[in-house]
């Protein structure tokens, strides 16, 4: 009786045997994940700038990143840029802002032309977001003063009443610690972002004396700013 | 009788699984309520970096996700293998380092996550030296009930024991590659992918989280604990194998739709969609293989309160699993993404089910393991209404801001322009959010009142066995 078998013989045989079930888990729970995400890393489809070379800055070999003008391309971020973009991790804003603007009409009025896969592509790791319970900020450089952003971040109601926003008067009384500055490049340097000797030596200069107040809105000041957008261009056909 | 049991059985670690489990429970979800009222009333950040939204939000769901469900699947996980299986543990050293192992994981979340010392991916906040930890403690948990598995009495595996293996080698995959990281510092580490192959690895693990996690290993709570607090077998052998490959096939696929009309490519998001679509009937299978157990037996939710709890959660756990899908069409998605709603979602999923199913199995397991009845019977139907009750209250303030905000978001007036701000956005969902809170606070006080009658029932155990040993001995 206990031989008799109600369902299939493989399905027994598992049943029966939990290295044969842990085989059978390995293999069929990695299927999906291998579908998704490998080919991402291949087809020259996935980033735009492999159509559209321009996205991306062309750095020539003498140039440091500030002789980058608006519109040139997508760099790596600054080292000011860097240390703000520390803290907007460290103070969790994607838990309310999101950074990846879709392709409707809306969005486009709103916050400005969509997202592309490349903007992101020095963002480790990425900070699309997954709710908006503040506006998307993938673009908000440029739309607001920097006086504006220094007062907000103070008390986001001085300026925006209806705001749910924390206020984070913190930011303005730590200083940015500029050896630490160095050490996040190098560690961006070697998960691929192309940052040269000259941009990591000089980091500790950049930044020298300034708040992380100055350093979230040198970030935010500088988000969708990079890539200029062609009229009429489909960048994700 | 009793004595027989625990030689039989290694309970001890079981039972404080189980005290640890309902103690994050409380302290879970008042987290939740704290920062939930934080949005309706932002005074509430004090000005105090550690109290703000951004860096207590990551507590809250590491806290409820991986303190109270943590907790929860492995003292569930670990009884169920040895009741199953007629065995002991392979080994109790082993699952008494994985207690001390995840509770200090736990401990340093307390106080890494508050610091700000985050990875900044969602579900995933806690940084490198912690993830090490939680890698290690994770695959003793998973060899110790592999290796349980193996030395059972039984001829088959007891489908319960399924679902917690899939869970174990998916988290185990989930975890190491979303996690992988170059370390700056002891404190602060960034992610080796970048931009949208980060974007679709982080959903991956973040879905999946949600599907193995606080789908499959809960699963496997129901198909133990349903059957035999009904005191009948599971309904259809052939559904649970049907729920079963279908389910750990599928549920992989589903990360990507979180990411429609994002800049990750087209198909990804599209197939991700798809497969969300077919899920619908796996789980709907699976709620009903839970339902049907009952069948001819209804009468019993009159009286069994924790029979109440068990089939409370699969009512949501097949509304939830139903909602899913549709949210992952795209043209749903187009209006609830970014919003509320997908925050309702998620809830209807971890306040109704993974909640509610656990409640159920961790009032079973502690008369089992105390060997005696609950301190108050009453409290536990009063925890069911006010866990029910608390989680509509929730999920209909979302679902009411999230469309809400979704339509408001995308409205024109009658010139061709865009007839809000974005701040009038945020005013409108204020008595939403403040619904929310109050929901949540109703579904926490439901916690409070099952901590209470735990701690009473257990002292209530420890008086009788203490009468029993008199009596024993003066006889």
């Amino acid at each position: 009786m206990a031989d008799k078998i109600y369902s299939t013989k493989l399905q027994d045989r598992i049943e029966r045997n939990v290295f044969l079930m842990f085989i059978f888990l390995i293999v069929l729970l990695s299927v999906g994940g291998l579908v998704e995400i490998v080919p991402l890393f291949f087809l020259k489809d996935t980033m735009e700038h492999n159509k559209h070379p321009e996205i991306v800055w062309e750095r020539s070999a003498d140039a440091s990143l500030d002789d980058w003008q608006a519109g040139d391309g997508v760099r790596p971020y600054k080292p000011l840029e860097l240390a703000g973009r520390d803290v907007y991790l460290r103070e969790g804003c994607y838990t309310c802002h999101s950074q990846m603007i879709r392709p409707f009409r809306d969005e486009n009025e709103r916050y400005g032309h969509y997202s592309l896969a490349s903007e992101s592509m020095y963002d480790h790791p990425f900070q699309w977001g997954s709710k908006r319970t503040g506006p998307d900020l993938a673009r908000v450089g440029g739309k607001y003063s920097d006086e504006w952003h220094v007062r907000h971040l103070r008390n986001p109601r001085s300026v925006v009443p209806e705001s749910v926003m924390p206020n984070y008067p913190w930011l303005e009384e730590n200083r940015v610690d500029g050896a630490h500055v160095g050490r996040a490049m190098r560690a961006m340097q070697r998960v691929g972002v192309p940052y040269t000797e000259g941009d990591v030596l000089s980091a500790a200069a950049e930044v020298q004396g300034a708040s992380e107040l100055d350093a979230v809105v040198a970030y935010l000041q500088s988000l969708g700013t990079h890539v200029k957008f062609e009229e009429g261009v489909d960048y994700r056909e | 009788m009793e004595a027989q049991v625990e030689q039989k059985y290694d309970f001890e670690v079981v039972r404080w699984f189980t005290i640890m489990s309902v103690v994050y429970l409380v302290v879970g979800t008042l987290l939740g309520v704290y920062i939930a009222s934080e949005l309706a009333w932002p005074f509430l950040n004090f000005d105090t970096a550690e109290l703000s939204f951004g860096r207590l939000r990551p507590l809250h769901t590491n806290a409820v996700v991986f303190a109270f469900g943590g907790c929860a699947l492995m003292a569930t996980g670990f009884y169920t293998v040895q009741r199953t299986g007629g065995t002991s543990l392979f080994s109790n050293a082993l699952a008494w380092f994985t207690f001390w192992g995840w509770n200090l994981i736990i401990l340093l979340a307390v106080i890494t996550l508050p610091l700000g010392m985050t990875q900044a991916k969602e579900y995933a906040e806690l940084e490198w030296p912690v993830d090490i930890l939680i890698a290690v403690v994770w695959l003793a948990f998973g060899l110790n009930f592999f290796m349980t598995v193996a030395k059972r009495k039984t001829s088959h595996i007891y489908v319960s024991n399924w679902f917690f293996m899939g869970m174990i080698v998916m988290i185990t995959y989930l975890h190491v590659v979303n996690s992988l990281a170059i370390p700056v510092s002891l404190t602060q580490s960034y992610s080796v992918f970048s931009g949208v192959q980060d974007a679709m690895i982080q959903w991956w693990w973040g879905h999946n989280a949600v599907g193995f996690y606080l789908t499959a290993g809960f699963l496997g709570i129901m198909y133990y604990f349903v059957p035999k607090q009904a005191g009948r077998p599971i309904f259809s052998y052939r559904l649970s194998v049907i729920h079963f490959w279908a389910l750990m096939f599928g549920y992989v696929w589903l990360g990507a739709h979180h990411l429609q009309y994002t800049a990750l490519p087209d198909w990804t998001g599209s197939l991700g969609a798809a497969v969300s679509l077919a899920m619908i009937i796996p789980s709907w299978g699976g709620a009903i293989n839970g339902m049907m157990t009952l069948s001819g037996a209804w009468d019993k939710l009159r009286n069994d309160y924790i029979l109440r709890f068990l089939i409370m959660s699969l009512a949501f756990y097949a509304m939830s699993t139903f909602e899913g899908p549709v949210m992952s069409a795209k043209t749903v998605n187009a209006l609830s993404h970014y919003t509320d709603w997908t925050v309702g979602h998620v809830h209807s999923g971890a306040l109704g089910w993974v909640a509610m199913v656990a409640a159920g199995a961790l009032y079973h397991m502690i008369e089992k393991l105390w060997n005696t009845r609950m301190y108050s019977p009453a409290l536990v139907n009063l925890h069911f209404w006010l866990a029910t009750i608390g989680a509509v209250v929730y999920i209909t303030a979302m679902w009411v801001s999230g469309i809400m905000q979704g339509l408001m978001w995308r409205d024109y007036d009658e010139f061709g322009t865009l007839t809000y701000t974005f701040a009038e956005s945020v005013a409108a969902m204020h008595p939403y959010y403040a619904m929310r809170a109050v929901g949540g606070m109703i579904f926490w006080s439901g916690g409070a009142v099952m901590l209470y009658n735990m701690v009473m029932t257990i002292r209530q155990a420890m008086a009788e066995r203490v009468t029993a040993a008199n009596a024993a001995a003066t006889a």
